[in-house]
Formats: structure tokens, C-alpha cells, sequence
């Protein structure tokens, strides 16, 4: 479904991403963790075409992400993406920031993404905030948005990029529970994160990133509990 | 020493002293101007509704009308009330009030961006309403006034240019009475613009320069 | 105070004053369109000039600084005088219309480039992951947003265009200003021509005002309005 292979990212002289091999299959959860300026956000942004890449390949359903004939657009419908900031937009109500893209990238009526965006609207707990703006949303409520405003797509992945680390405390839960439902519903994600807890009870397998470098992969228990690398250990530790 | 076929040297000296009445005028104007409309700004983050709503309306005029239908009416105003004023005086007056009304707009709203939160904690430290202005609200408040300040500055010192229609010889004026003679106004003209460019630009950088670095 | 103010010939002059007034809105309107467009391009030439400079980012930047470091009626003595020495004469009407225009783009381009810049990264990243195209991106989710950011100082533009029409008696050219200029001229009522005048802009200033008020609110519901 994913399939990277020895990829490549430098930001000018800043190497970022040094060499990523990595597999992703239909239906399964990857949780992505590592400390603060590690190259996993810049992983996601490569894999949907929002960054070039120097070397190496990613592919995925067998297209070539950053091959030039590649259409982006139409590749990015089956990646939904969720950013740290929720960015929803400002100047439109819950559903149309929902409808928006389905109307004028898929070409739907606007009865029709009206219909569609109110359900993936219910589906995750917005049902009440159809005509509301994103100023008037909570953050959770807003990042919940986002995910609704993704899935509109009909996407076959799902990246989430610290979907909750910007949100307060009591709110991190009604995402990560949102989160867990589109899991069970047996959606691909990737999901970069800070929530152990999530990671550990929700992912099929946890990559841990280092300065670049995927340290460590495997399923949670394996990762958490009998970690192979000295550095996994010690971010471990740290976050517990 | 004829560089220019009919612009002569002493034609530079005219420039020169008119744009010296340029600075003078605009100098004067910005001075006192910039004080009374620190006081006005000051007052209308204190008063109450009415006189807020009076002193905003009074001020508002100036900046809705245009300048030199300004200039124009003062001048013809002051021979009616049965005394004249010269060019620069009556120039002066108008240029002032219009500072004022600029000045006492830009200031009120550097001093309402200083946070409630800030003062509140000022406040909470037992400092009195006129420490919290003195050492908190004024230092704060002016920073953020300080960038506009320069913007308005720089706008009187070019709309001084407008005096000229009281047959005040500043730059502009002179500049023109000299097209006339010589006609040369590719030259003339680039002096003119040159010396206000000179003035303004610089000040200007340096005022976005500073708006940057006190916003971080 | 022996001065007998006489209103009547002005009275009289109402209509001409009036009719004159549409000229001034409509030299207004025409430079703040004409500001507008040229401003446009110019905010995104130099919001393009990384490192190295090319003649059109030179060019760009050089007009937007001359229009905000010089007075407009120096501005407006260049398309007069200026022009002029090149053999080039333009009309009172032209001038006007040209120093305005040139002086709105150059104030207009900074406000744009000010707006562009204040819409966080993000969003385009986050309309771009839907797989919308750069183009639906700016005309669905950026220029919606840079609008409700430049509403204000577009505004006051627009007031601003407005008032320095007026320059317009300086180079011949019969918009309000003008006119009564040359009505005052042969009556010498000056004060209260221009006293007359004055009430006029004032109403059109708080008309532009209020106007921009009630369209501001309604193309920005979402965000309580301007
Ligand atoms: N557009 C960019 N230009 C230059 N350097 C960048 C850019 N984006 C990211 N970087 C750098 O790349 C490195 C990896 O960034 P990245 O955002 O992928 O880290 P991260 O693992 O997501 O960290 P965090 O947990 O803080 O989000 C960092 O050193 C960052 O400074
Ligand atoms: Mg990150």
C-alpha cells in the first residue's frame, strides 16, 4: 500500500531524513514517535507530495509519489491528512469547510457534498455544529474538523501529524477517541505522535525516529516494553 | 559653471532655502502637533462615552476633509474674523490641527493594545493607577505607538507640500516657480523628489525595522 | 467682524457642485480599480524577490517606494511637468488620474503583501492535502482571507483617493475642488464655497465609510463582521 524505500530529505545543507525504509500495508496503524525535530513531520509532508525529496522512492498503490508526471492532485485524494494546527478554515462554517474540497476537487454537486460533509460531520461528533464557524469551535472540536474535512475525501490513508499535542489536556481525548474509531473501522494511518498510551494500545507497529533515522520498528509490545536500541530506550524513558 | 543650460547655481541655493521652509514647517507642525495629540490620544482611552464620542467627532473632521480644502478655508477664515495671518502662520495652525487629529488616533490605539492582563498585573504588584501609566501603560503603549508615529510624521512632512497654495514657498512651490523659468523639469524636479526620498525612505526603514523587532 | 457672508450664489451653484462631486468619485474609482490591479502584481513581483533581484522586482520595489516616500503632488507635477519635457502632454483629467492610480498601487501593494503574509503556511498546506490545486487554493481558501485582512486599509485607501482628488484644482483639473475654485474665483465667495465643499466631502467620506461598513459585514458574517 506504502511503500518507501530508501528516501532521502535534505532541507539545503540540513539532512533531514536519512535513508527511510518503511512498508505500510492496507488496514494497518503505524504510530510514529521520536523527539522534536526528528524528520517526522517531514515524512508525512513527503509522502503526500507537500515536500520533495532528493533520493530514493515512495509509492504508493504503485504510483510514484514524486515521479514528475505524477498528478499530485489527484493522489492526494486518497491521502487525508491531519496537521498538528487544525487550520481550519476561517472564513467558512463547519460544512463547507467540509464540502469544499469534494465540491471543487471531486467535482460533486453541491447538494451532494452538503450531504456527504453533514455525515462525515455526524460521524465524528459535529453533527450539532453544521453552521458554525471555526471560531466559535472548541480545538478539539476543530481538529475533529479537520478529520471530518479529510475523511470527506474518501481517502484510502490517513496521515495525523501531532493531531492532539496543540490541544488542552481535557480535549485530547475526544480526538485520540476519533482517532480510535476510524482504526476499528479498519482505516490505513500513520500517525505521528506523542500520546504513548495511544501508540501502545491502538498501533499494529511503532517506528521510532532518531535524528533522522528509523531506530527501531515492531509491534508496540515488543517496542515498549523490550526495546532494542540504547536511543529508543532513552526516549523512552524520558517519556514515561 | 553651467551644467544645466538655464538652471544656475543660486537656482540650487533657492531650492535649498525652500527646503528649509519645507522642514521648518513641517517641524513646527509635528512638534507641537505630536504633544497635543499624545494628550488627545491619552484622553480619549479615559473619557466617558459622551466626551469620547464629542472629542472623536471634532477630530474626525480633520481627517475627513481634504487638506487643502483645509488650508484654503482657515486662511479666508482669519481676514473674516477681522485679523490675517501670514502664509506660514495660517499653514502652521492647519498643519498642527491636522497633526493632532493623525497623532491622537495613532496614539489611542497603542494604548488600548497594552494588554488588560498587563495592567492587571501592574496593578496586582500595588502599583497606583498613575505608576501603572508612568512605569507600564506609556513605556508599552508608546513602543507600540512609535512605528505609526513615524508613518504620520513622514505624511505631514510631504503633505507640507499643500501649503504651497497659500503662496508659502516650500520645496514643491519653489520647484515649480523654477519649471517655469527654466524649463527644466526633469532636473528640478528630481531634486525635489530626490530630497524628500531621501527624507522619508530612510525613516520609514528604519520604523518598520523597529515595528518587527518589537513584535517578536 | 464686518464681513457679510453671502450663501446664495453658492446655493445657486448646488447642482454644478454636485455634478462636480461625481467627477472626483469617479476619478477616485478609476485610480483605486486601476490601484488595485497594479498593486496586485506589484505585491506579488516583490513578494517573489528572494536573493537575487531581477529588473521587474527592481522596478516593482522602485515604484512602491517612490510612491510612498514623495508627495502625491509631486507625484502628480511629474505626470504634468514630467511628462511633459519627454513631449508627452496629458490632460488635466489624465494627470489626475495617473498620480493617483501610481500613488494607490504603491500604498495598495504593501497592504496586499502585508495580507498574503499573515496567512499562516498552514493553510495552504492544509487546502493543498486535500488535493486542491494551487489555483483553487488561492481563489477558495488564501484571497477570501487576505480580503477580510486588507478590508480596512483598502477602505481607508479608497477615503484617502477621494480627499487627494482634490489636488486636482492644483493641475486644472475641474472635480469638486476645482470647481469651486473657479466658481469662488469669480465671485470671491471663497470661504463660503469652500466651507460648502468641505460638508460635501464629508458626507462622501462617511457615505464610503459607511458603505464599506455594510459590505464588510456581509462578505464577513463569519468573523462578526470587519
Ligand atoms: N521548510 C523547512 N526548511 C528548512 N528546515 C526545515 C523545514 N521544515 C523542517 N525543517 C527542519 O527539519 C528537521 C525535522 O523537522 P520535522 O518538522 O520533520 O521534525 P519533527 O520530528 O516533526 O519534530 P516535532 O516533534 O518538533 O514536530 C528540523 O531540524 C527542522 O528544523
Ligand atoms: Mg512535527
Amino acid at each position: 500500500m506504502i511503500d518507501i524505500t530508501n528516501l532521502h530529505k535534505r532541507f539545503g545543507p540540513l539532512h533531514v531524513l536519512k535513508g527511510i525504509n518503511l512498508t505500510v500495508d492496507k488496514g494497518e496503524v503505524l504510530s510514529v514517535i521520536g523527539s522534536s525535530g526528528s524528520g517526522k513531520s517531514t515524512l508525512l509532508y513527503c509522502i503526500n507530495g507537500l515536500e520533495s525529496i532528493q533520493d530514493g522512492s515512495i509509492r504508493v498503490d504503485d504510483t510514484e509519489v514524486h515521479h514528475p508526471k505524477t498528478d499530485l492532485n489527484r493522489l492526494r485524494q486518497k491521502l487525508g491528512m491531519v496537521f498538528q494546527q487544525w487550520n481550519s478554515f476561517p472564513h467558512l462554517t463547519a460544512l463547507e469547510n467540509v464540502a469544499l474540497a469534494p465540491r471543487i476537487v471531486k467535482g460533486q454537486s453541491k447538494s451532494e457534498a452538503s450531504e456527504r460533509a453533514s455525515e462525515q460531520l455526524n460521524h465524528v461528533g459535529l453533527g450539532d455544529k453544521l453552521d458554525s464557524y471555526p471560531h466559535a469551535l472548541s480545538g478539539g472540536q476543530q481538529q475533529r474538523l479537520a478529520i471530518a474535512r479529510a475523511l470527506a475525501m474518501e481517502p484510502s490513508l490517513m496521515l495525523f501529524d501531532e493531531a492532539t499535542s496543540a490541544l488542552d489536556p481535557e480535549l485530547v481525548g475526544e480526538v485520540l477517541d476519533t482517532m480510535r474509531m476510524l482504526a476499528r473501522e479498519g482505516m490505513t494511518m500513520i500517525c505521528v505522535t506523542h500520546e504513548m498510551g495511544f501508540a501502545r494500545d491502538v498501533s499494529d507497529r511503532v517506528a521510532y525516529f532518531h535524528q533522522g533515522i528509523m531506530e527501531e520498528i515492531g509491534p508496540p509490545e515488543q517496542l515498549f516494553n523490550t526495546p532494542q536500541s540504547e536511543h529508543t530506550r532513552a526516549f523512552l524513558s524520558k517519556v514515561r | 559653471m553651467d551644467y544645466f543650460s538655464g538652471l544656475q547655481l543660486k537656482d540650487l541655493g533657492f531650492l535649498a532655502e525652500a527646503a528649509g521652509r519645507t522642514l521648518l514647517i513641517s517641524g513646527v507642525s509635528i512638534g507641537i502637533g505630536s504633544l497635543v495629540g499624545l494628550i488627545f490620544g491619552w484622553l480619549l482611552t479615559v473619557l466617558g462615552r459622551t466626551g469620547r464620542f464629542l472629542l472623536n467627532a471634532v477630530l474626525d473632521v480633520f481627517r475627513s476633509i481634504p487638506l487643502l480644502i483645509q488650508l484654503v478655508l482657515f486662511y479666508n477664515l482669519f481676514p473674516i474674523i477681522g485679523f490675517s495671518l501670514g502664509p506660514f502662520a495660517a499653514g502652521t495652525l492647519v498643519l498642527t490641527v491636522y497633526t493632532v487629529a493623525l497623532v491622537s488616533n495613532v496614539t489611542r490605539s497603542g494604548l488600548e493594545s497594552v494588554s488588560p492582563d498587563l495592567r492587571r498585573a501592574a496593578r496586582s504588584l500595588g502599583l497606583s493607577y498613575w505608576q501603572d501609566m508612568r512605569h507600564i501603560v506609556w513605556p508599552v503603549g508608546l513602543r507600540a505607538v512609535f512605528p505609526a508615529w513615524v508613518g504620520v510624521a513622514l505624511s505631514v512632512v510631504k503633505d507640507s507640500a499643500l501649503v504651497s497654495v497659500l503662496g508659502y514657498v516650500e520645496l514643491l512651490r519653489a520647484s515649480q516657480t523654477l519649471i517655469t523659468r527654466t524649463q527644466e523639469p526633469l532636473i528640478i524636479l528630481a531634486i525635489a523628489g530626490a530630497f524628500y526620498f531621501a527624507l522619508s525612505f530612510p525613516m520609514a526603514r528604519a520604523a518598520s525595522l523597529y515595528e518587527k523587532r518589537w513584535a517578536q | 467682524m464686518d464681513y457679510n457672508f453671502h450663501w446664495q450664489p453658492v446655493i445657486g451653484r448646488l447642482p454644478d457642485l454636485l455634478l462636480a462631486s461625481l467627477d472626483t468619485l469617479q476619478v477616485a474609482a478609476l485610480s483605486i480599480v486601476l490601484g488595485i490591479v497594479i498593486g496586485l502584481l506589484l505585491a506579488i513581483l516583490r513578494m517573489n524577490a528572494r536573493g537575487r533581484w531581477t529588473p521587474l522586482q527592481w522596478f516593482a520595489v522602485a515604484w512602491i517606494e517612490i510612491a510612498r516616500n514623495t508627495p502625491v503632488l509631486f507625484q502628480l507635477f511629474f505626470f504634468g511637468f514630467g511628462l511633459g519635457a519627454w513631449g508627452w502632454h496629458l490632460s488635466p483629467f489624465m494627470i489626475v488620474l495617473a498620480g493617483l492610480s501610481f500613488n494607490c498601487a504603491g500604498y495598495l501593494a504593501e497592504n496586499f503583501r502585508g495580507g498574503f503574509q499573515s496567512i499562516p503556511d498552514t493553510q495552504y498546506r492544509a487546502a493543498r492535502s486535500v488535493g486542491m490545486s494551487a489555483g483553487q487554493t488561492y481563489y477558495h481558501i488564501i484571497i477570501p482571507q487576505v480580503l477580510r485582512k486588507v478590508w480596512h486599509p483598502l477602505t481607508n485607501q479608497i477615503v484617502w483617493a477621494v480627499l487627494m482628488s482634490s489636488l486636482g484644482m492644483l493641475v486644472g483639473y475641474q472635480e469638486l475642488t476645482g470647481s469651486a475654485q473657479y466658481f469662488a474665483s469669480r465671485t470671491y465667495r471663497i470661504f463660503e464655497y469652500f466651507a460648502v465643499v468641505a460638508l460635501i466631502y464629508y458626507a462622501l467620506v462617511k457615505l464610503i465609510l459607511m458603505a464599506s461598513r455594510m459590505l464588510g459585514w456581509r462578505l464577513f458574517r463569519s468573523e462578526g463582521g470587519v
